[in-house]
């Protein structure tokens, strides 16, 4: 019987900041005004020029910010599986992640503002200041850099975890180096993929600090678009309209990138 | 040659990784007022620093919220890790498992915006209460996850021989299964810990106006660009994080949990 009292407070948990804060905000998305429709928030939305490039905007961004970290993860996460030292590499890959993220926007503020270490060494050279700082290209760099590592952690594990014998079997049959990694490993670490992809898609999507401070006002996600109407204009309905495209969005990269069970090797050596 | 270019690929990447963190630390010393040059040495920043009366009293409430935010999500989760453990049929324990992943999954500004409206229909006011309320709500998640897998592992025939021997209900618990999931209720606690001093998003959203942390400090600080106090507080924050990650991988030598969750984000 006590034991059942401790269990309580994480029922009410549950109830009270997971279930209910997920109706409020998709109430307070609705409309209950006579004469509206009761998805007008909606209709809104998807028939402004403004939300729906913005909308676009986002995803390009974070697009570019999860392509640009996983074509520069899987070889780092391959080299690290192969080495003789991976436990040590992997524990310094993720160290970075333990320090604050704004600490490490904020190094970057100083690297990249008019009077920062880029631009004294561009001064050294005889090219005048450039502005760097709250471009896109300085947002891009900066999401990319803090997400690397949160995806090079999951392809490490899957390459970790892929059966040596299969690379084996593959040379054994003739086959190269480079037809050994198209259609062996690279197939058979998949699920890292998919998983970095989506451990960094999802951040990028919704970011607003790193948005605001790298990108200026001039890089506008779902995030930034949900903090300002909550907290700037203070048009909550609208905002909430927003956070719950999000959270469609999100629930479809979910989705979409969740793990196959099917072993496709089957599959492939068919060809 | 193929390892040669794997070595020079690693090293560089390393350094990049490290690079803006050691710029930074570096600047906390430097004479000049922004980050362009090094000018000379100096401790002025630091000084600075610990007169800032404001900004100290900022610290420690950040450190009281993460400490007790910590400590109640480490007593419920166990509670919830022990709920989950005890049902019976796999849908149930799925459907929990589901529920208890939302917060992990959904975006900080979807957290911040959903609390923000919650502690509004409730009529709660901003500040120490709401932030305190709204970290223990985001970290109760990982204290379950991290319990639950050394409750798994547990051997049941200890509690029946506790029992057999005589134990009550209370003293089975007390006396076994708590002792037994030590290790992973501190690290439940310590995730809950470092959760609680990283957050920016949901804070930045439930604090209102007179109470601040410091991550909420620091980005409005850095918002008006760049002044050195902030990076000689980045640097004591770094030798923190670095004790923090040591008492850490103590904590989890056995499991190697670090290694396959890295910081925080299990998707």
């Amino acid at each position: 019987m006590r034991k059942r009292l401790f269990y309580v407070p994480y029922f009410l948990w549950i109830v009270l900041f997971v279930v209910i804060p997920l109706i409020l905000i998709f109430m307070q998305s609705l409309t209950f005004d006579n004469g509206k429709s009761i998805f007008s928030n909606y209709q809104a939305f998807f028939s402004s020029g403004v939300y729906l490039k913005m909308t676009f905007n986002s995803f390009l961004f974070a697009f570019l910010i999860t392509f640009f970290s996983l074509i520069i993860s899987y070889p780092a996460a391959y080299f690290i599986a192969n080495s003789k030292y991976d436990t040590f590499l992997i524990l310094l890959i993720i160290l970075p992640t333990w320090i604050n993220l704004l600490l490490k926007a904020y190094a970057f503020i100083g690297i990249f503002s008019h009077d920062g270490s880029i631009n004294y060494f561009l001064g050294l050279l005889g090219i005048a200041p450039q502005q760097l700082l709250f471009t896109n290209f300085s947002f891009i760099f900066v999401a990319t850099y803090i997400e690397i590592p949160f995806m090079i952690l999951p392809i490490y594990n899957s390459i970790k975890a892929l059966d040596k014998t299969y690379i084996q079997a593959s040379e054994d049959l003739g086959a190269n180096k480079i037809q050994t990694f198209t259609k062996v490993v690279f197939p058979l670490t998949m699920n890292g993929v998919k998983t970095g992809i989506q451990t960094v898609f999802i951040p990028a999507l919704s970011l607003f600090m790193l948005t605001r401070l790298i990108g200026g006002n001039r890089v506008i996600t779902l995030g930034t678009a949900i903090e300002e109407h909550f907290l700037t204009t203070m048009n909550w309905s609208m905002g909430s309209t927003v956070g719950v495209i999000l959270v469609f969005i999100m629930i479809a990269i979910i989705l979409f990138t969740s793990k196959t069970k099917k072993n496709k090797v089957g599959v492939k050596n068919h060809e | 040659m193929n390892k040669l270019f794997s070595r020079i690929y690693l090293t560089i990447l390393i350094i990049l990784l490290y690079l803006p963190i050691f710029y930074l630390i570096l600047f906390a010393f430097n004479k000049g007022n922004n980050m362009g040059v090094f000018q000379g040495f100096t401790l002025s920043h630091f000084q600075e620093l610990f007169a800032d009366k404001r900004l100290i009293s900022i610290v420690i409430n950040t450190f009281l919220i993460a400490i007790l935010s910590s400590l109640f999500a480490t007593i419920i989760g166990l509670g919830g890790a022990l709920l989950i453990d005890s049902l019976k049929s796999k849908k149930a324990v799925n459907t929990y498992l589901s529920l208890n992943n939302i917060l992990m999954v959904s975006p900080d500004v979807i957290i911040g915006s959903s609390f923000l409206i919650l502690f509004t229909v409730l009529g709660f006011s901003l500040g120490f209460m709401s932030v305190l309320l709204s970290h223990i709500a985001f970290s109760i998640p990982i204290v379950v996850l991290m319990i639950i897998p050394r409750l798994k592992e547990m051997n049941r025939t200890m509690i029946d021989a506790a029992q057999d021997l005589g134990a009550t209900n209370f003293q089975v618990f007390s006396k076994v299964t708590l002792p037994y999931l030590m290790p992973s209720i501190l690290s439940g606690f310590f995730m809950a810990f470092t959760y609680s001093l990283d957050d920016f998003a949901v804070t930045f959203f439930v604090t209102g106006n007179g109470f601040e942390t410091l991550s909420v400090e620091v980005y409005s600080r850095a918002r008006q660009g760049v002044s050195l106090e902030i990076n000689a507080l980045s640097a004591l924050i770094f030798i923190f994080s670095l004790i923090m990650i040591v008492i850490y991988y103590l904590l989890s030598v056995r499991s190697k949990k670090m290694i396959k969750n890295g910081k925080g984000r299990v998707v």
